[in-house]
C-alpha cells in the first residue's frame, strides 16, 4: 500500500460566477510538511484556500485529504476531518470574548479537549490570557491575527491552512510569529502557509509552489527557489 | 518656526482596566510625512481614533490648524479637513471604484457632476484611472487598498491618516504606491502613517514616532529611532534591524 500524501489537490479548477480564478492547480501537503504557496495578488491565492476548505466549490478536478475525497464536503465536515483554514483578514467575532471566539474554534472539533486545548493556546499567545476577558473587537489588529490562529490551534488541525498571517504585524511579531508556526509545525501539524512574505517564509517552508494567473508556474523545494532571482522577480515582487 | 498642523498632547485613552494609550504626545507638519510605528497592541490605531475623532481621550488634547478640536465628532473633523483610513478596508463592494470615490468628494461637492470630476481625479491620481467601472469586490488586495487611500483622498483632506496602506502588498506593488503617498505630501498634505512594512517608512518618513505599551518610547529621523536599542527591543527585533540598517547604508 502506497501511503498517499495528506492532502492531494489535482487539476482544480474553481472561480466566481463568470470568473474562472483556479484554472487546473496540482498540489499535495505531506503530513508533517510546512508547504509555501506564494505569488502577487490577485493569483488566486486565497480562491484556492477556500476551495480546499470547502468555501468555494470545485468547478473541476479532485481534492483529497487524509485518503478522503472532499471536494464535495460542506466546510463544517472537512472541519472535522481536521482541516483547519485561519481566513485572511482575521475574521473573529468581535464582541465574543477573546475567550469564546477560542472556544468557538473547538466547537465541531476537540470539543471533550477545548480547556486543554485552550490552555495550549495561551502558552503560545500569552498576549491572548491577559486579555481572555476582553472583547475581541477591541484587540490590536496583530492581537486579533493571533487570535484567529489561535482559534484555528482549537480544532486540534491535522492541516492548518493559514492565509496571510504575517499580515499587519510588527516586524518583531512576523518574526516570532514564523517562529510559532514552525513550533505548531514540530507538534506534528502540517502547514499550508499562503503569505505575501515570501523570504521568512521560505525559510520555515520544506517546499513551495508558486502560482501566476491561476496556475502553479513553478514548485520546488525551497532553497531552490530562495536561490532563483529571476523567478522570484518575475513571479513574487522581489 | 511655524506650528504644525496636527499636535497630539499628552494624550491618553483608558477602555475599563486598560490603558491603551498612556500621555503620547506628538506633531505633523504640513507637506511631510510622519510615521507613527510601534509594537502590535501599542495603541496607535486607538490613538489615531483619537485624532480623527473616532474615540474621546481620556485625558489630553488634540489641536489642530491652531486650534483646540479634542473631542469633535469624525464629521466635523472631515469637514476641517482631516481624513484617515482603515486596516481592514470595507469597500461598498457592490458599487464601482467611481461610486465609492464619489461618496468622499460628495463631503465638499454637493453637486454630483463636480463630486464626478473630482473622484475620476483622485481615482486616477492613486492609479485606479482605468478601474473606475469596476465594482469594488472585483479588485484585488493592492487595488482595495488604493480605493481605501482614493476615498480618504476624495474628502480634500489637509491632514491624511493611513493605517497600514501598506499591509498585505507584495515588493513590487509597495515599490508602486510609495510615490503616490509621497506626491500626497508634495502638494502640502500631512500624512501620519501607521506601517510596519519598515523600508517604506525608511524611505517615506522625514520624522518617525514610536509607541510602545501607550507611550511613545522614541522619535526622531528614521535611522535615529530604527538604531535605538529599546526600538529594536520593542519592536524591530534584531533580524529586522539588521535588514533596515543594510538598506539604510546603500
Amino acid at each position: 500500500m502506497s501511503i498517499e500524501p495528506l492532502l492531494d489537490v489535482r487539476a482544480l479548477c474553481a472561480g466566481y460566477g463568470d470568473a474562472d480564478i483556479l484554472r487546473g492547480i496540482d498540489l499535495k501537503v505531506e503530513a508533517g510538511e510546512i508547504v509555501a504557496v506564494l505569488g502577487s495578488n490577485g493569483v488566486g491565492k486565497s480562491t484556492l484556500n477556500r476551495a480546499i476548505s470547502g468555501i468555494v466549490r470545485a468547478r473541476a478536478g479532485t481534492i483529497r485529504f487524509d485518503g478522503a475525497a472532499i471536494e464535495h464536503d460542506k466546510p463544517a465536515a472537512i472541519v472535522r476531518r481536521g482541516l483547519i483554514h485561519v481566513p485572511e483578514g482575521r475574521r473573529i467575532f468581535p464582541n465574543l470574548s477573546v475567550r469564546d471566539n477560542l472556544d468557538l474554534g473547538g466547537y465541531r472539533r476537540a470539543a471533550e479537549r477545548r480547556a486543554t486545548n485552550r490552555e495550549r493556546v495561551f502558552a503560545i499567545f500569552p498576549r491572548l490570557y491577559e486579555r481572555r476577558a476582553q472583547s475581541a473587537g477591541t484587540l490590536s489588529g496583530g492581537e486579533q491575527q493571533m487570535l484567529a490562529i489561535g482559534r484555528g490551534l482549537m480544532a486540534e488541525p491535522r492541516l492548518l491552512i493559514l492565509d496571510e498571517p504575517s499580515l499587519g504585524l510588527s516586524p518583531l511579531l512576523v518574526e516570532e510569529l514564523f517562529a510559532l508556526i514552525a513550533r505548531i509545525h514540530a507538534d506534528g501539524v502540517a502547514v499550508l502557509l499562503v503569505e505575501q512574505n515570501v523570504v521568512q517564509s521560505l525559510e520555515i517552508a520544506g517546499r513551495a509552489y508558486i502560482l501566476a494567473d491561476g496556475q502553479c508556474v513553478m514548485s520546488g523545494r525551497s532553497p531552490d527557489i530562495a536561490a532563483d532571482p529571476q523567478l522570484k522577480r518575475a513571479y513574487l515582487g522581489l | 518656526m511655524a506650528e504644525p498642523l496636527l499636535s497630539v498632547e499628552n494624550v491618553s485613552r483608558r477602555f475599563g482596566g486598560l490603558l491603551a494609550v498612556n500621555g503620547a504626545s506628538l506633531s505633523a507638519p504640513a507637506a511631510r510625512i510622519t510615521a507613527l510605528i510601534g509594537p502590535n497592541g501599542a495603541g496607535k490605531t486607538t490613538l489615531f481614533a483619537v485624532i480623527s475623532g473616532f474615540l474621546k481621550p481620556s485625558a489630553g488634547r488634540v489641536r489642530y490648524g491652531g486650534e483646540d478640536v479634542t473631542g469633535e465628532r469624525p464629521h466635523r473633523l472631515a469637514r476641517r479637513g482631516i481624513a484617515r483610513t482603515f486596516q481592514i478596508v470595507q469597500p461598498f463592494a457592490g458599487l464601482s471604484v467611481r461610486d465609492n470615490i464619489l461618496v468622499g468628494a460628495h463631503l465638499r461637492h454637493p453637486a454630483r457632476a463636480v463630486a464626478v470630476t473630482v473622484a475620476e481625479e483622485v481615482g486616477r491620481e492613486v492609479g485606479l484611472g482605468d478601474m473606475l467601472d469596476r465594482p469594488a469586490h472585483t479588485l484585488t488586495v493592492a487595488g482595495r487598498k488604493r480605493l481605501e487611500l482614493a476615498r480618504a483622498l476624495a474628502t480634500e483632506p489637509k491632514l491624511l491618516l493611513l493605517d497600514e496602506v501598506l499591509a498585505g502588498l507584495n515588493p513590487s506593488e509597495i515599490r508602486d504606491i510609495v510615490p503616490v503617498i509621497r506626491a500626497l505630501s508634495t502638494r502640502g498634505i500631512a500624512v501620519v502613517m501607521i506601517e510596519h512594512v519598515m523600508q517604506a517608512v525608511m524611505s517615506l518618513a522625514e520624522h518617525v514616532f514610536v509607541l510602545a505599551e501607550g507611550r511613545i518610547i522614541a522619535s526622531g529621523t528614521p535611522a535615529h529611532v530604527t538604531a535605538d536599542p529599546a526600538v529594536v527591543e520593542a519592536y524591530l527585533g534584531r533580524g529586522a534591524a539588521a535588514k533596515v540598517g543594510t538598506a539604510h547604508v546603500h
